[in-house]
Order: structure tokens, then sequence, then C-alpha cells
């Protein structure tokens, strides 16, 4: 199960956070800042999974944004940096440009560090990229599901 | 399509109607407010600004603007800064019979309440309320808040509720709920009874999303409980039997994430199966041919494929598999490991380190890729590869994978050293192919790690050393070599100080078969170590080990004596205390004790190391070993061979406790370890019981020794079946009385030696009195019995000391 998962900028700027535990605030802000240092630190060409404390950290970047996701030691990594990609794409297909096609990745990354950060959290991803991910699970797996509820959102 | 539109999100499906809106600042104004702030300071200034103004919006009962000034607060609190005054909205927005405030005030509810704030239980009722809404979309809002943030009570509460919406028409409806009795189930676990009969049919559901939710939950409901366990072991063959449909299945666009069907719900199936299978014998024959379909026709030339294939791994190699299946899956992580993305090498090795204790010669074939991978660039991928190698040492491949490991240990990252250094050491000791190649290593370790090895590896390490007695000089020439290259080091500098103190002798003999020869002189050894003694990077424990070895010298070498002389005595006022206490020890034992000085500095016996079962390539078979060390001072022995020298001379100075209450054993510093033997000797007795002398029939008296004027005869009387007494009588039949006079005998490794105290010490002139000592022998693997005993006194103030081995008792049958 996912514990957590974060969202950075490459300046060491928290963009996202979203707790799938009870943890107290204070803890929360250790654990960020411990992780934000861990992952900053990494190089390019290295591994995306990292051991800390008794959880797998799974990491991807995208453009200058780094999703980071914390699972526990009996989850599958490769599958979650697919889950990853798929959030990623979802943004993407909610906040692309006009046209309905599939852009290429980092617009819709761009569009969540510049314009639509405030947008995004705060209206589509809780209620629905994060009931994806209800439970650290991801359980909707479906473009076409995505497409009808951005029509149902757009009106 | 839809175009998008930049305007807030206020709107609802054609169900609803719309609201005026008048926000006293339009969310969007404020946010481009907080990004143009150029500073932090000016950014707090503006945020605090508006959460006034949002909490003079809360005070009022304000129809319009309330939605929005709660989103305007969640987005302040998603910045991170407090916005608790804010919860009490959100539950009053939640009771609104509007669904756009509904909507964020669950919103809220989800973001700024947890279980641990106590107006979560406040929206109880409403969630109730909400979940037998008309709309499925309202349901759904309280489903998803009751699943982020329901608490033990809220769950209890509302658990029925979710039961039946299990059980509804609704697909939509039926995954939102699956997922709320999940989080349930973790929060209560006995509830979990409730939900299994309806997962169970959810199973049957053509729907993804509803099959998904109920898969996580019925794996949640087995993890916890084994009974459902059981029960769901009957859905093996429906499980099986979606599976394939998926992995047959052709293309489809709802579907597909690169060529692969839903690979999420394959994985959380393969996981359940993993569960269902585990320790069963049938639910494993069941899945047997699925699995082996997976794994052939998944496609792995992208991740997510690689990602099917791994859990499918994980799954065959945790049940009850049939071995062409569990070696189709090594096989698979063999094919990982050659991949050229580093984090499927990675989970690879991960794998294998489960199943190497298993399945080891299946992972022994990729060793040579493993052993690869300790050159990889990334941290993580060394440090598996590291476990993996050390777990993959064996004797066969022990030569070649040292070599590799050595290699590794020098360019490693400074995190793994000591991991790496502690791991060679093991394999080594496990299964070194030589003492030579064994010391070899080590030493080698010390030279390149030196810093990050454990404490017990000094006397681990001398002891070794003192077993190889064959290659003393050729390991003093080694270390000798070493310390003048390097002297920061400790562990290596400590022991290279321990071998030229007790092999000086050899090392300045030059010869040796071993190595190439080279001439050492006196001033050499000694330069060395004074360099040591003085260098600011020694510890105090090397210096001490520094002292003691120059001290041992003086009985090894002819010429420098006086130079140690001086050395010692400018320690005498060291400021380090151990050192002065040892340094005024040598001083004394230089000035007053000079006629002991050999004895005492003579060479150690080999230590006895305590823990069992290390296979060395060679065998140390010597028939008669040296005074068997006992028990009791075994411990020390390895550690602090140093400070048994001081412990000796703190018994000239006249601590007693070790020393036994007959008389005239006080000037015997030379016999330590026959008092060791002795004290030893009492409390073995103590602990044997029945091995007091019986006064017997005088037994006969055989002379063993007649040289000088100094005569010893033995006579023995068996006690049992085993043992055996034997007592020496010492007898002096020269002009000149003969003081300092002991004793010490040394027996075969497997026989049991207790010296008890002797009459006395002194043997006056002819032979006007005689010593006796008794020694008590136990024999019980009964072997050929010899005895060696060494004779040591002084007579008109020169030492001497002569040995005698005795091979035959008098009264022992042959056969013993």
């Amino acid at each position: 199960m996912m514990r957590f998962m974060l969202l950075f900028s490459r300046q060491g700027k928290l963009r996202l956070q979203k707790w799938y535990t009870a943890t107290a605030e204070r803890d929360k802000k250790k654990m960020v800042r411990e992780l934000m240092q861990i992952v900053l630190a990494r190089k390019p060409k290295m591994c995306s999974f990292l051991e800390w404390r008794d959880l797998k950290i799974v990491y991807k970047r995208y453009a200058s944004l780094y999703f980071c996701c914390a699972i526990e030691e009996q989850d599958n990594e490769l599958i979650t940096l697919e889950v990853i990609h798929r959030f990623v794409e979802l943004l993407d297909k909610y906040f692309g440009s006009d046209t309905d096609q599939p852009r290429a990745l980092p617009s819709g990354c761009q569009h969540l560090l510049r314009h639509r950060v405030p947008k995004a959290i705060i209206f589509v991803i809780p209620f629905y990229v994060f009931p994806t991910f209800t439970n650290g699970r991801i359980h909707c797996s479906s473009y076409q599901k995505c497409r009808r509820t951005r029509a149902l959102y757009a009106n | 399509m839809h175009t998008h539109k930049h305007k807030p999100i206020h709107k609802y499906t054609h169900t609803h109607t719309h609201t005026a809106m008048s926000p006293s600042v339009p969310l969007q104004e404020m946010i481009r407010a907080i990004r143009s702030a150029r500073t932090q300071c000016e950014e707090r200034g503006v945020i605090q600004r508006e959460c006034a103004a949002i909490r003079a919006q809360f005070r009022q009962s304000d129809n319009g603007g309330r939605s929005h000034n709660l989103a305007k607060l969640l987005y302040v609190h998603m910045l991170g800064y407090p916005a608790h005054f804010g919860q009490m909205e959100c539950v009053r927005m939640i009771a609104s019979p509007r669904y756009s405030e509904k909507r964020v005030g669950y919103l809220g509810a989800m973001m700024l309440l947890d279980e641990k704030q106590d107006a979560s239980l406040l929206i109880t009722n409403s969630i109730k309320n909400d979940l037998s809404h008309s709309s499925q979309h309202v349901q759904s809002l309280a489903l998803c808040t009751l699943a982020c943030m329901g608490s033990a009570e809220m769950c209890r509460d509302l658990a029925p509720e979710i039961d039946r919406l299990l059980r509804a028409s609704n697909s939509y409806i039926k995954k939102k709920a699956a997922l709320c009795a999940v989080h349930i189930v973790r929060k209560v676990q006995e509830l979990g009874e409730l939900f299994a009969p309806a997962a169970r049919s959810l199973l049957s559901e053509k729907n993804h999303g509803v099959l998904h939710g109920a898969v996580v939950l019925i794996t949640e409901l087995c993890e916890r409980s084994p009974e459902t366990l059981e029960r769901f072991r009957k859905a093996v063959p429906d499980l099986v039997q979606i599976m394939k449909g998926l992995v047959i299945s052709g293309y489809s666009p709802e579907h597909d994430v690169a060529g692969i069907s839903d690979p999420f719900l394959q994985v959380r199936i393969l996981r359940l199966l993993r569960i269902l299978g585990h320790n069963s014998e049938a639910a494993s024959d069941a899945m047997n041919d699925l699995l082996a379909q997976v794994a052939t026709n998944t496609d792995s030339t992208k991740t997510v494929g690689n990602a099917v294939l791994y859990e499918t791994v994980l799954t065959v190699l945790d049940i009850k598999s049939e071995s062409g299946l569990r070696v189709l899956a090594v096989n698979i992580l063999g094919r990982f490991l050659l991949n050229n993305d580093r984090n499927i090498r990675y989970i690879a090795m991960i794998s294998l380190q489960k199943i190497v204790g298993t399945d080891h010669n299946a992972v022994q074939r990729h060793r040579g890729t493993i052993v690869d991978c300790l050159k990889d660039q990334d941290a993580s991928v060394k440090r598996r590869a590291l476990d993996l190698s050390l777990a993959l040492v064996s004797a066969s491949n022990i030569r070649s994978m040292m070599k590799e490991l050595l290699i590794f240990l020098s360019s490693c990252p400074p995190e793994l050293r000591a991991q790496a250094a502690s791991g060679i050491f093991n394999a080594a000791e496990r299964y070194a192919p030589s003492q030579r190649w064994h010391i070899d290593t080590i030493l080698h370790v010390l030279t390149t790690a030196g810093g990050d090895v454990r404490d017990e590896t000094v006397p681990n390490l001398i002891q070794l050393i003192t077993t190889a007695s064959e290659l003393h000089c050729y390991t003093v020439h080694k270390l000798y070599r070493a310390l003048l290259t390097d002297i920061s080091q400790q562990p290596l500098v400590q022991v290279a100080c321990w071998c030229i103190g007790e092999y000086g002798d050899l090392l300045l003999r030059g010869d040796c078969q071993e190595t190439e020869p080279v001439q050492v002189s006196e001033d050499d050894v000694l330069d060395a170590l004074e360099t040591v003694l003085q260098s600011h990077m020694s510890s105090p424990a090397t210096r001490g080990f520094a002292l003691t070895a120059t001290m041992k010298l003086s009985t090894r070498i002819t010429d420098n004596v006086d130079r140690i002389r001086s050395i010692v005595s400018i320690y005498g006022s060291c400021i380090d205390v151990e050192l002065q206490q040892r340094a005024v020890e040598y001083n004394a034992l230089f000035k007053k004790y000079d006629h002991m000085r050999a004895a005492v500095l003579e060479r150690m016996p080999v230590i006895e190391k305590n823990s069992p079962g290390h296979t060395n390539g060679e065998s140390t078979g010597e028939p008669v070993r040296e005074i068997q060390p006992a028990k009791v001072k075994q411990g020390e022995l390895p550690q602090q061979p140093a400070n048994q020298v001081c412990d000796l001379l703190d018994l000239l100075g006249g601590s007693e406790e070790t020393l036994q209450p007959s008389p005239a054993v006080g000037g015997t510093a030379a016999g330590l370890t026959t008092n060791t033997a002795s004290t030893a000797g009492g409390d073995l007795l103590d602990l044997l019981g029945g091995f007091e002398p019986v006064p017997l029939a005088p037994a006969p008296t055989v002379p063993v020794y007649d040289k000088d004027g100094v005569t010893l005869t033995l006579s023995c009387e068996k006690q049992s079946d085993s043992g055996l007494t034997v007592t020496l009588t010492a007898s002096n039949s020269t002009d000149s009385d003969i003081s300092s006079f002991t004793l010490q005998a040394a027996v075969p490794k497997s026989v049991q030696l207790h010296m008890k105290a002797p009459s006395g010490d002194c043997l006056p002139a002819r032979g006007a009195a005689k010593v006796t000592q008794m020694v008590v022998l136990n024999n019980p693997n009964k072997v050929n019995l010899k005895m060696r005993v060494r004779i040591s006194y002084s007579s008109q103030g020169s030492a001497f000391q002569d040995t005698v081995q005795i091979d035959s008792f008098p009264g022992l049958s042959a056969a013993h």
C-alpha cells in the first residue's frame, strides 16, 4: 500500500503532498524534509528505488518535478513506477492544451508548475485522481472514464 | 471534445442549479497575488490578509461565497500555512443541501480533518445521510471522504451502509464502496467478516474498476484472517479465469497500457494468488498453468511488462510451485540481471537475495553477472550486489570471489566498507583454502580498509597467526613491510607490532622461503617501533602494543638491549597512565627481576580459540602442546596478550587472589601459567568433585630425571577409569641450596591436567628436604599418555632450565 505521495520541484519546493495514513504534522514535516534532501541529492542515472526507514521509495523525475511515492516492503516497485506515469498522463490529459490529443508529457507538468496547481490540486485531483489512488491503490485504470468525468466537471 | 475553460470550476452536472457567485476576492486573483510576492515575507503578508478576510467571512452567514472562501483557505493550507479554523466551516458545508458547497466541504474534510481531530465525528451523520442520497455523485463524495479519513467509530457506525452499497446496481458506486470497505477493514479488523460474502460476489463483475476494488478488498480480508483465507482459496479458479482473460484477450483500448491489458489489475490478482497459494498444495496446483502462461507470454520490452513478470516471479517463488516453474522464475530473474535498465537489475538482485538460501544452485549460475554489478555506478545496486556476492561465496569459488571482493573493497563507497570488510572476514574464515591465503587476505583488508574493521579483528588475527606456526617468518616479514609503508591503519599497526615483538628473531634472521629475503637490522626494527610509539596517528592502545613489543625484543635481540632499556625508561614518565604503568613495570623487570626476564618474555603458547567449527585448510595436529591455558584465563589471552605480562608483574607486586593458599609460591613469577593451571585445577576439581586423591598403598616410584644433582621421581595412582594422580618428587644432591624450584607440565591435547600446589620451592643441599607436587590427569579419550615436564630453578645465582619427556607411567597398563 502506498503510504504517501509527494511532488516537489528541483528547487526544493513542495508542490503536493498526500498522506494515506494518519500522521502528526510534525512527523510529516520531518519526513518531507528528509526525503526531499535524499532524493534531490541523487544523480541522474541512478536507480529509481531506494530504501528509507522501513519503506521503499519510488521516485521519477518529469521535467523539473519529482514524483515520489513511499510503498511498503511487499509492494511491487515497477508497477508503482507505472502508477506514477499514469498519474502524470492523467494530469496532462486534464491540463494539457485545448486539443484532446495526447501531448508530450512535460507540458502537463509545466502547467502543473506554473498555473494549474491550485485548480488541479484543489478541485480535480482530490476528486478524481486521488479517488483513482484511494487508499494508496490505483483502481481506475480507464482513460474513457477520465474523459467522461472531465466532461462532467467542465460544464 | 470539450474545450478547457479557464474559470474556477463551479460547474455541476445538469441536474443541479447554478448559484450566484459573489466572492470578495476571486480565487484566481488571490493566487496571482501570492505568486507575485517576491519574498517569503511578502507572501506571508498576503496570506495573513487573506486569512483574516476569510475568517471574517466565515463568521457571517453569507450564502453565496462560502464555498469560494473555503476553497481559498484550502489553497493556503496546501502552501503549508495553518488552516485549522476552517474545520467547523467544513462541517457546516457538508451539511448543506447544495452540491457545490457539499463538494468543497468534503474536500476540506479530507484535507483538514483526520481521525485525530474532534470535529471529524461531527460529520458522521452527514455522511450517513449522503450515503443514501439519490445522486450517485453525492454518494461518491461521502464514500471517498469516509475512505480517506474515517476513524474507527465512524467506520463501525457506517459499515452496514457500505455493505449495502457493495450490492448496489451502479458500478461506479460499487467501486467506491469496495475501496471504502478496504479502509474500514484496516481500521476495524472484525468487520471483515461482514464484507466477505459481498466481496466474493463482486468477483463476477465485468467492470475493471469494480473488479480491482474487489480484489483489493479480498486481499485485505485474507491478510488479516486465516479463516477468510481458507474460504477464499475456493475462489482461485475464478481468479485464474479472470487473469487468463486479461492475458489472452486482444487489444482493448479501454485498458491497454503499452500492449498489456490492465497491468494494474493483473498485478493485483497475482498478488492475491500469491497469498492464497502460499502453503497450500491444492491452490498452488490450480494456478501453475496460469503462472507459466503469464511468464512466457508477457512482453518484457517495456517496464510495464516487466512489472507483471516481476509480480509473477514473486508469486512463483512464494507458493508451492513445481520445480520447472521455479526454474522458469529464476531464469526470468537472470534475464532481468542482464537488462540495460538499472531499476530492473536492482529488483532482480533483491529477489535473488530472498531465494539464495533455498535455491542456492540456481542463483550460483548467475554469479558472474552479479559480480559485475559490483562495479555499477549506483550505490543501491552496489549494495545489493555486495549482499548477494557474499551470500554466494562457497568453498569452490572462494579464490575468484575473494579477488573480486577485494577489488570492490578498494573502490567501494565509504558507507559499505564496514559491511564489506566483515563479510570478507566471515567468508575467509569459513572457506579459507590455506592458512597463508587466509592471513594474506586479512592483511589485504587491513591495508585497504583498516579503519572500518571491527575491534575483535585484531585478536582474531593474532590468534590465527599463532596457529600458523610455519608461517611466522613469512607473516612477520610481510607485516614489517606493511608497517614501514603506512602506520595510520590502527588494527594493522597493532597486529604488526605484536608480531614483531613475538617473532622479532625470525625477522632479524633474514631468510624466509616465502618472500624475498630482506636484511633487517636490529636498529631498523627498533626504529620502526619507535616511530609507532611517537607518531600522533597512533592510538593509545597501539602505543601499548608497540611498547610491549619493544620490551619483548629485549630477549630476542642481542646488541641493542641498552636502547630498549632507554626507551622503556623514557616512557616511565609518560603522561598516558597506561603507558607509564607498563614502562615502569618493564623497568622493574630490567632492574630487579632480570633473571626472570627471559622466562617472562618468552614465546607465547598457541592461543586456543573459543568458538569451534572453522575449517582451515591445514591441520594443526601437534601431539603435545605447550601449557594448556586454563579456561579461566582463556578469554583474556586473545584480547590482551600484552596485558597478560602486566598481570604477571602485578602478581610480583603482590595481588594474591590467583595464588593458591598453600605456601611458598610467592616468588615463582615464571610459574604464572602453572598458577593458572592450579587455579583452574582448583575450580575444576570443585566442579568434578571426585578427584580428591584417595590414599592408597604407596605406588611404585620411577626416577625420570637426574642431572646436575637434581633428581625427579614420579609415581602415579589410578583414581578412576580415566583419572590418574601423578606425584613428582624432587631432591637436590648438590652442595648448594636450590631456590625458585618450579615444575611445569604439558600433556596431549585431549588430556586434562591439573597441577596442585607444590610443597615448596626450595631444595636444600644434600637432599635435606624434598619438594613434592601432585598432578591430576584426566584422560577421557584414552589416548597414549605422555607428559613433558620442565624444571626450572636457581642455583648459586644462575638460572637453570631443563625439560624431560615422560612416556611411560608406572602402574598404568600399556593400553592407556
